[in-house]
């Protein structure tokens, strides 16, 4: 069986210029913002990321890595606008495909399960509609004769997630609330990266933990990143939860300034500088 | 106890937006929805389910009683077992809801929040709203981004309702001919021209419309004492 175990930099040197991106989380929940970082270390750019957006999306538009952006929201949850975003988006500096929550998710399904499309209560109606002419509709062949959207898979390239735990082989662990939507990103996607806080061996994965915490199957992951505070400034829950201090130091630094100070460097450089306090 | 607070009449009016529904989710989003969809739940609606903001189902005291992460709740509002209260930056006449940004979709003024989860809960569970600062730039005529989509964008869904809109200055309704909003109740020391001057669309006033009712003793201080000690909601809503 293969170690799957790589650093940050190393996935992201398997990444490339015009891919298509999925990054797992929700909000400023969970991202798996150590790839991000690294992600702005390289030369990677033109991207179409897909994710129920956060920071991740803020400091890739921020950065101008973004070509498309598929999403339903960009929010920072406890600061519900999120700045760097806003400011991309009102200066026109990416596409938009801009698409419901449950649309986003039944795209996902679709996409993990080979379909070229699922039917949707959800779009129709609404400037959904108007703001992507590509959507088609379907009308149920049943009596019902009820019309949806046929939402089409949101197929990736690659697919970034954060776990808690992880074991060498990809097996991936979330011990939080929520499990988001990361497995179906790593699903949907051709490869799919995981960071996680720490590496344990296979059988301590469920030592503490009932099985319905594995998430993420090692048939659907490429590579394994151990990456502690790998989710900050976002919440991990039962880890850590959000810097909120920091979040606002971000939210409320000019881009150019907020990347010289806390992203010239590598993920240890970061590190420090947070420790340096904000 | 007398003598309430235009914020709790705007909690009032909130939790009675969930009476009758039942077994359901309330889904409340903003300070004063949440006061009342759980002041509701402590009084006349009692089989309400509730969430942490989060993935479980609590008890108004936190109790956990179940786990609904994101997925499972998308799939509940597809079940139609739900009432959420959203927010609105704007809102038109026939209740079509914009959350997503101001000025044109291609290159906007302002970006809000994005569609969020709007066009799929009008389609499929009774959607309410709640606007903390009723004014001519939320009431408008035309919504920029139909997010939540209204009555006159409904036609063939057969989920779609929009029960009631709680603003700071009233509550109103669509239960006309042609569902067009109108005010069916309007807070203690609110009057039709203040509302009226504060909507930037012609409402369908009828002959009559009565005061928002007054709280009982026990909600107010169930308000007061239990949900909200700290007086937070006068932050949303001046008293």
């Amino acid at each position: 069986m293969s170690d799957k175990t790589m650093t940050a930099d190393e996935v992201v040197s398997r990444l490339s210029s015009g891919m298509t991106l999925g990054i797992g989380g929700w909000g400023s929940r969970r991202k798996p913002m150590a790839l991000v970082r690294a992600l702005l270390r390289s030369e990677v750019t033109d991207l179409t990321v897909v994710s129920y957006g956060g920071p991740d999306v803020g400091m890739l538009a921020a950065a101008g890595r973004i070509r498309k952006l598929v999403t339903a929201f960009v929010t920072l949850d406890s600061i519900p606008l999120e700045p760097h975003y806003r400011a991309a988006r009102e200066r026109g500096a990416f596409a938009l495909t801009e698409i419901d929550e449950a649309m986003f998710m039944w795209g996902l399904h679709a996409a993990a399960n080979r379909l070229p499309f699922l039917p949707v209560r959800a779009g129709i109606g609404s400037d959904v509609m108007r703001v992507n002419p590509g959507l088609r509709t379907v009308t149920s062949p049943y009596g019902d004769g009820e019309t949806f959207v046929a939402m089409p898979a949101l197929r990736l390239d690659a697919a970034l997630v954060h776990m808690n735990r992880a074991d060498r082989l990809g097996n991936g662990q979330y011990l939080g609330p929520d499990p988001y939507f990361d497995d179906l990103f790593c699903e949907a996607a051709d490869t799919a990266y995981v960071s996680c806080e720490r590496i344990v061996d296979t059988a301590e994965l469920t030592k503490a933990a009932a099985p319905q915490t594995l998430l993420v199957k090692r048939h659907t992951v490429t590579g394994v990143v151990e990456a502690p505070g790998g989710a900050h400034f976002t919440s991990c829950a039962p880890d850590y939860g959000r810097d909120e201090a920091f979040q606002k130091t971000y939210a409320t630094t000019p881009w150019p300034q907020f990347a010289a100070r806390f992203l010239a460097g590598d993920e240890q450089a970061y590190r420090s500088a947070v420790g340096e306090g904000t | 106890m007398t003598g309430a607070t235009r914020a709790e009449y705007c909690v009032i009016a909130c939790a009675e937006a969930w009476r009758g529904d039942g077994e359901v989710l309330a889904s409340p989003m903003g300070l004063i929805p949440s006061l009342g969809a759980r002041l509701a739940r402590l009084t006349f609606a009692p089989d309400l389910l509730l969430t942490d903001g989060e993935a479980l189902l609590v008890r108004p005291d936190g109790t956990a009683e179940g786990w609904l992460p994101y997925r499972q709740h998308l799939a509940l509002v597809t079940g139609g077992r739900r009432h959420v209260m959203m927010g609105a930056s704007q809102i038109d006449r026939f209740g079509n809801q914009n959350i997503s940004c101001i000025g044109d979709w291609e290159r906007p003024r302002r970006q809000l929040l994005g569609v969020r989860g709007a066009p799929v809960n009008t389609l499929n569970n009774p959607t309410s709203y709640w606007v903390p600062r009723h004014s001519r730039r939320v009431f408008v005529e035309r919504v920029d981004m139909v997010c939540g989509v209204g009555y006159d964008h409904a036609a063939g869904a057969r989920h779609h309702r929009i029960p009631r809109v709680v603003s700071d200055l009233g509550v109103f309704d669509f239960a006309t001919a042609d569902h067009s909003m109108r005010p069916a109740s309007l807070h203690p020391g609110v009057t039709m021209e203040q509302v009226r001057e504060a909507t930037g669309f012609e409402l369908a006033v009828p002959d009559e419309v009565p005061p928002t009712r007054e709280p009982t003793a026990e909600e107010l201080r169930l308000i007061r004492e239990v949900l909200d000690p700290a007086g937070t909601r006068t932050r949303e809503v001046a008293s």
